[in-house]
C-alpha cells in the first residue's frame, strides 16, 4: 500500500491503496463513482473507459500509479441531469440507449476522439468506435447521436 | 425510477402512500409461466397491490414486470398515467420487489406488454383506479359521473362549474380496499394522449451522466466484496482447498467451500480477486465433453425426449404423391448472452432472514431458490430487483445471486460480488444448439402439398422456476441437481400450442380437427427431439424461435426457388393468416422489393455480389408479427457477407411507444445480424473455450452498421403482444435468403462464417 493523489474530475484525492490496483478499482470501490464500470477487465469492451489527458483509456487494466497525478475524467465529470454535457444531451435527444450499461464507453470514447479530430469522417468514427460493444445493439442510434455531437463542435 | 439501495422500506411507506400486503391467490402468473403465485406479495386481484396515491396527489405504480433495457419501465409509466388522467412526470413506478409489488412471474418472453397492456393486471388497476376516483368525486361534489371528466389529477364538472377535486383530497394517503373491476373502461387508444407517443426513456438522464444505481453501483454499510472459483473443467470437482495457499494477502476475510462451490469473501474486489486467483484448490479431471468439430452428429443420436407438435397422419404418402420432395438440414449453434457487464449481486443474509439486490428475471423465484439453498423460510427472503446490463434472456443474473447469498451467509455481513468475464461466459446458461431436418413436396404447380419438420436440441438446466437452484451452476456446485432428463417417445399433441415457432408459418397447424396455424399446407407433421446437452442452456434472446424460424424461411426460400417463385408471392401463397400477410407486405414494400424468382438472373461467379432476401414469423404463433427484408454484397473472394439495408415491419398490436419500439426492433435487427454472421461457442474435449470477446466474437459498435428502417403496423382495437424478439427472430433467415438471391449459394448453418460463405459458393452447380 502506498499514497497516491489522484485528481478525478477537477478534485484531487489521496488514497491509501496497492499501487497495482487498477484504476478502475479505485474509481469504484474508493471513490465510489458509478460511471465506470467493469464488463470485462481485459480492456475488450470499454466499460470501464476513462479520459486521461484527452485520451479514452481502459481503467481496468491501467495501474493506478501510471496515472497518479494527472486529470482523470469519468461520465459524471461530463454533465449532470440537469446540465448535461452537449454529448451526453445527444445521447438523450437521440435516445440512444437500452439497457445503458455500455454508454459509458461509447460517450467517453466518441468524446475523447472527436474533440481531437472534431472533422474525422464517418469512417474514421467508426474505427475509433472499433473496440467498443453495446450488446443490446444500439448502434444505429448512438452513431447518430455522435454525429449530433460532432456537428455541435467547432470546427 | 425506483428508489436507491440505502432507501428504507419505512421511509419508503410514509412517502408513497398506501400498500396492502397480502397472499396472493390468484392465477395471473400461473396462466403465463405454468408456476403458482409465490406467498407473501401483494395480490394481483387487489387495487391498492398496484396503485397508491399520495396526499400531494402523487401516484407511485406497482409492476411485477421489469425493466431490462427493453423499455418496459416507460411504457408501464406511460399506461399508469394514462388511464388515471395525470402527467407522466407524476408517476414513479416501482417494479420487482418482492416485498412491495404483486408477482408477475419472470419479465420475459415477450410477456409483459400482453400481462400489462390488455384488460388485466396494471391497465385494469389504472382503470380500476380512474373509476373509482370519478365515483369518489360524483359523491363529493354531487354531480353525477357522466358529467365529470379527469384531467391532470383534478375532477371538475364537464359544464365548467367551479367545482373541483383532486385525487389528492379524494384519497390520497388511504387505500381503495378494492379488487380490480374488470368491466372497468380502459381508455381507447383514440383517447390517448401519453400512450401511444414516443415518450423518452425515463432513466437515461440519469444513465448517461452516470448518476444511476445499476445492481453493480448497490453499496451497503459494513458490505465485503467476494469472487468466486469456477471449476476448471465441466464435471470436475473438489478434491481440497488449500486455504494456506492465500493466507497473509491483504483483506482476505474468509475462504468459503460448500460441497464444489469454493468463493472467496475480502474487504476490497480487487483483493478478492488476487485472492480468488491464487487460491490453490484440487479438483477432479472433467468428465468430458463431445467434439466440437461433429457435436451435429452426435446429437442425433442421444436418447431424446419427443414431443409431437402436429401430425396429420398422412406425412409420408402425401410427399410419395409429391411431384417433387426437397429436402434440406440446418445447424445452428450453440450461442451466448454475453452481458456487456459481467453479472453481479449484493446479499445481505443474516441468520434468519435475507435481502438480495439482482438483476434476475424472477424476483420471486431468486426468493424462493435462494430460500432453499441458504436453508432459510422463504417468507423471510426479499428479494429487490436492480437494474443489471442487457441479459437477453437466462444470463448469470441468477447464479451470482446465489454466489453472493452463500458467501454473505458465510460471513454474515454484505456480499457483493460480480464475476469475472470468464467466470460468466464459460458457464453461463447457453441458447440451445439444433439441427433441423426439413422435407417438403410440390405439386406441379409448384404449391407446397406436404411439410415435414424434425429437430433435435440439446438442453441441460434452465430458469432455477420456483423450487430448481440447481439449474444453473452455482446451485449445482452448492448440491442441488438441475432438472432430470428423461428420455420419453411422443405422444399425439393435445392441442395447438407454437410457442417454440417449431410449426413453420405455412403449416396449417391441425390438432384435434382445430386448425391453429397461420398458412395453407394440411399435410404436416412437426416432431422435436429433445437430448441431454453436456453444457448448460437456458433461454436467450427468441429461444428455439429463432433456431427454428432460420430453418424454417431458410426452407421456404428453398421451395420458393425450386418452384421458381417470387419469395414474397410464394409466401404469402401459403400463408392464410391475414396480420402476418400484412407485415410481409409491408416490409416488401417499403423495400421497394423487385418482384423474382431468387436467384437473380446472370448473378455474377465472380466480383461483387448483390442480393435481396425476406423472412417473416408469428412470433409464437400469435404473439407478434415480422417481417424483414435484408439486402445483401457478397465478397466471393474473401466470404465476407456486408449487410447493407434492413427493413423491418412490426404489428405488435396497439403501439404504446413507437420509439421505444423502433428502439427493439433495431436492437433485436443488428443483434441477430450479430448472431447470425459471427457467434458461436466453442469447447474442446474438457471445457468451453469462448470466454472473452477475443474468444466470442460480437459486432463493435465500429462496423460497417446496415441502413435500418423500421415499419409499425398498428392495431389500436388488437390486444397487445410482444415486440421485443420480432425481428431478431428473422435476420438470420432475411440475410441468408440474400446471399443465395445474390450468389446461387445456400447458407444451411449459422454463423456464416467467411469460410462457410466460401464453401457453399464452391457447392453451387
Amino acid at each position: 500500500m502506498s499514497a497516491i493523489t489522484l485528481k478525478v474530475n477537477g478534485s484531487p484525492h489521496v488514497l491509501d491503496v496497492d499501487p497495482a490496483t487498477p484504476l478502475l478499482y479505485v474509481l469504484s470501490d474508493d471513490l465510489a463513482l458509478e460511471g465506470p464500470k467493469f464488463g470485462c477487465g481485459l480492456g475488450q469492451c470499454g466499460a470501464c473507459t476513462v479520459i486521461v489527458k484527452g485520451q479514452a483509456i481502459r481503467s481496468c487494466i491501467t495501474p493506478v500509479e501510471s496515472v497518479a497525478g494527472a486529470d482523470i475524467t469519468t461520465l459524471e465529470g461530463l454533465g449532470t441531469v440537469d446540465k448535461p454535457h452537449p454529448i451526453q444531451r445527444a445521447f438523450i435527444e437521440e435516445q440512444a440507449a437500452q439497457c445503458g450499461f455500455c454508454l459509458n464507453a461509447v460517450i467517453l470514447t466518441a468524446k475523447a476522439f472527436l474533440d481531437r479530430n472534431p472533422k474525422a469522417s464517418p469512417e474514421e468514427i467508426r474505427q475509433a468506435l472499433s473496440n467498443v460493444l453495446c450488446r443490446c445493439f444500439t448502434h444505429v442510434r448512438m452513431l447518430r447521436a455522435i454525429e449530433r455531437y460532432q456537428q455541435e463542435l467547432p470546427r | 425510477m425506483t428508489p436507491r439501495a440505502g432507501f428504507s422500506r419505512r421511509n419508503f411507506l410514509k412517502t408513497s402512500g398506501a400498500l396492502i400486503v397480502t397472499v396472493a391467490l390468484d392465477g395471473a402468473a400461473e396462466a403465463q409461466f405454468g408456476i403458482a403465485p409465490i406467498a407473501g406479495s401483494p395480490s394481483t386481484r387487489q387495487l391498492d397491490s398496484w396503485i397508491a396515491i399520495a396526499a400531494d396527489g402523487s401516484v407511485t405504480a406497482y409492476t411485477g414486470k421489469e425493466e431490462l433495457g427493453q423499455g418496459i419501465s416507460t411504457a408501464q409509466t406511460q399506461l399508469v398515467a394514462e388511464e388515471l388522467c395525470v402527467p407522466i412526470e407524476r408517476v414513479k413506478l416501482i417494479y420487482c420487489d418482492t416485498a412491495l409489488t404483486p408477482d408477475q412471474s419472470y419479465t420475459s418472453g415477450s410477456q409483459s406488454h400482453p400481462a400489462n397492456f390488455n384488460h388485466n393486471n396494471l391497465a385494469q388497476a389504472g382503470a380500476t383506479a380512474r373509476q373509482t376516483l370519478l365515483r369518489l368525486a360524483s359523491e363529493r361534489l354531487g354531480i353525477p359521473i357522466e358529467q365529470l371528466t379527469a384531467k391532470d389529477g383534478v375532477i371538475r364538472a364537464q359544464s365548467g362549474a367551479p367545482k373541483q377535486v383532486t385525487y389528492g383530497e379524494l384519497i390520497g394517503g388511504h387505500k381503495f380496499n378494492l379488487a380490480l373491476d374488470p368491466q372497468a373502461r380502459r381508455k381507447p387508444p383514440a383517447e390517448w394522449t401519453i400512450l401511444g407517443k414516443p415518450v423518452p426513456q425515463r432513466d437515461l438522464p440519469a444513465i448517461v451522466t452516470g448518476q444511476f444505481e445499476f445492481v453493480h453501483n448497490v453499496r451497503l454499510p459494513r458490505m465485503l466484496h467476494g469472487r468466486v472459483v469456477r471449476p476448471p473443467a465441466v464435471g470436475s470437482t473438489v478434491i481440497s482447498v488449500d486455504e494456506s495457499s492465500i493466507r497473509g494477502l491483504p483483506g482476505v476475510v474468509k475462504v468459503v467451500v460448500r460441497k464444489n462451490f469454493v468463493g472467496v469473501v475480502a474487504e476490497k474486489p480487487w483483493q478478492a480477486l488476487q485472492a480468488a486467483s491464487k487460491l490453490k484448490v484440487a479438483w477432479t479431471p472433467g468428465t468430458g465433453l463431445p467434439g466440437h468439430a461433429d457435436f451435429y452428429e452426435w446429437l442425433r443420436k442421444q436418447p431424446a425426449r419427443d414431443t409431437l407438435m402436429v401430425d396429420s397422419q398422412d406425412i409420408d404418402s402425401k410427399l410419395a404423391q409429391a411431384a417433387t420432395v426437397l429436402r434440406a438440414t440446418y445447424h445452428y449453434p450453440y450461442q451466448m448472452h454475453g452481458s456487456m457487464g459481467s453479472s453481479c449481486a449484493v446479499a445481505d443474509v443474516a441468520s434468519d432472514r435475507a435481502t438480495l439486490w439482482s438483476a434476475t428475471q424472477g424476483v420471486w423465484y431468486q426468493k424462493t431458490t435462494s430460500a432453499l439453498l441458504l436453508g432459510l423460510k422463504p417468507e423471510n427472503v426479499r428479494v429487490i430487483f436492480r437494474r443489471g446490463s442487457g441479459c437477453y434472456g437466462l444470463n448469470g443474473a441468477d447464479t451470482v445471486t446465489y454466489d453472493a447469498a452463500l458467501l454473505s451467509q458465510a460471513v454474515g455481513k454484505p456480499v457483493r460480488v460480480q464475476l469475472t468475464r470468464k467466470d460468466e461466459m464459460a458457464w453461463e446458461n447457453y441458447g440451445n444448439a439444433f439441427v433441423i431436418d426439413l422435407r417438403a413436396g410440390l405439386d406441379t404447380q409448384g404449391n407446397i402439398i406436404a411439410w415435414d419438420h424434425q429437430a433435435w436440441s440439446a438442453s441441460y438446466g434452465n430458469r432455477p422456476g420456483a423450487a430448481m437452484p440447481g439449474n444453473v451452476i452455482t446451485g449445482l456446485l452448492a448440491g442441488f441437481e438441475p432438472d432430470a432428463f428423461t428420455p420419453r417417445p411422443a405422444v399425439a399433441p393435445r392441442a395447438y400450442n407454437n410457442n417454440s415457432n417449431a410449426i413453420p408459418s405455412y403449416l396449417a397447424g391441425s390438432v384435434g380437427g382445430k386448425a391453429g396455424g397461420t398458412g395453407t399446407v394440411r399435410s404436416e407433421r412437426v416432431l422435436v427431439h429433445t437430448v441431454q446437452s453436456p453444457f448448460w442452456t437456458g433461454p436467450l434472446r427468441s429461444p428455439a424461435r429463432l433456431q427454428n424460424t432460420f430453418a424454417h424461411e431458410s426452407f421456404m426460400d428453398e421451395l420458393a426457388a425450386h418452384a421458381k417463385a417470387d419469395p414474397v408471392e410464394f409466401r404469402l401463397r401459403h400463408l392464410s393468416h391475414e396480420r402476418l400477410r400484412a407485415v410481409v407486405e409491408a416490409a416488401a414494400k417499403a423495400a421497394n422489393w423487385d418482384r423474382r424468382p431468387s436467384p437473380q438472373s446472370g448473378s455474377s461467379q465472380t466480383g461483387t455480389a448483390v442480393g435481396r432476401g425476406i423472412a417473416c414469423v408469428a412470433y409464437e404463433g400469435e404473439n407478434g408479427y415480422s417481417a424483414v427484408v435484408a439486402e445483401v454484397e457478397v465478397h466471393p473472394d474473401s466470404g465476407q457477407i456486408a449487410v447493407k439495408r434492413l427493413v423491418c415491419a412490426a404489428d405488435c398490436g396497439p403501439i404504446s411507444n413507437p420509439d421505444g419500439l423502433r428502439n427493439q426492433i433495431e436492437g433485436g435487427a443488428l443483434q441477430g445480424m450479430s448472431r447470425a454472421l459471427l457467434e458461436e461457442v466453442t469447447w474442446d474435449d474438457q471445457k468451453v473455450t469462448s470466454f472473452d470477446w477475443r474468444t466470442y466474437r460480437t459486432l463493435p459498435l465500429g462496423f460497417d452498421v446496415p441502413k435500418i428502417e423500421t415499419v409499425l403496423l398498428n392495431r389500436p382495437d388488437e390486444a397487445a403482444t410482444g415486440a421485443g424478439e420480432l425481428s431478431i427472430t428473422v435476420v438470420a433467415a432475411a440475410i441468408g435468403n440474400a446471399v443465395f438471391d445474390a450468389t446461387g449459394a445456400r447458407l444451411r448453418q449459422v454463423p456464416f462464417t467467411p469460410e462457410r460463405v466460401k464453401a457453399a459458393l464452391n457447392l453451387r452447380s
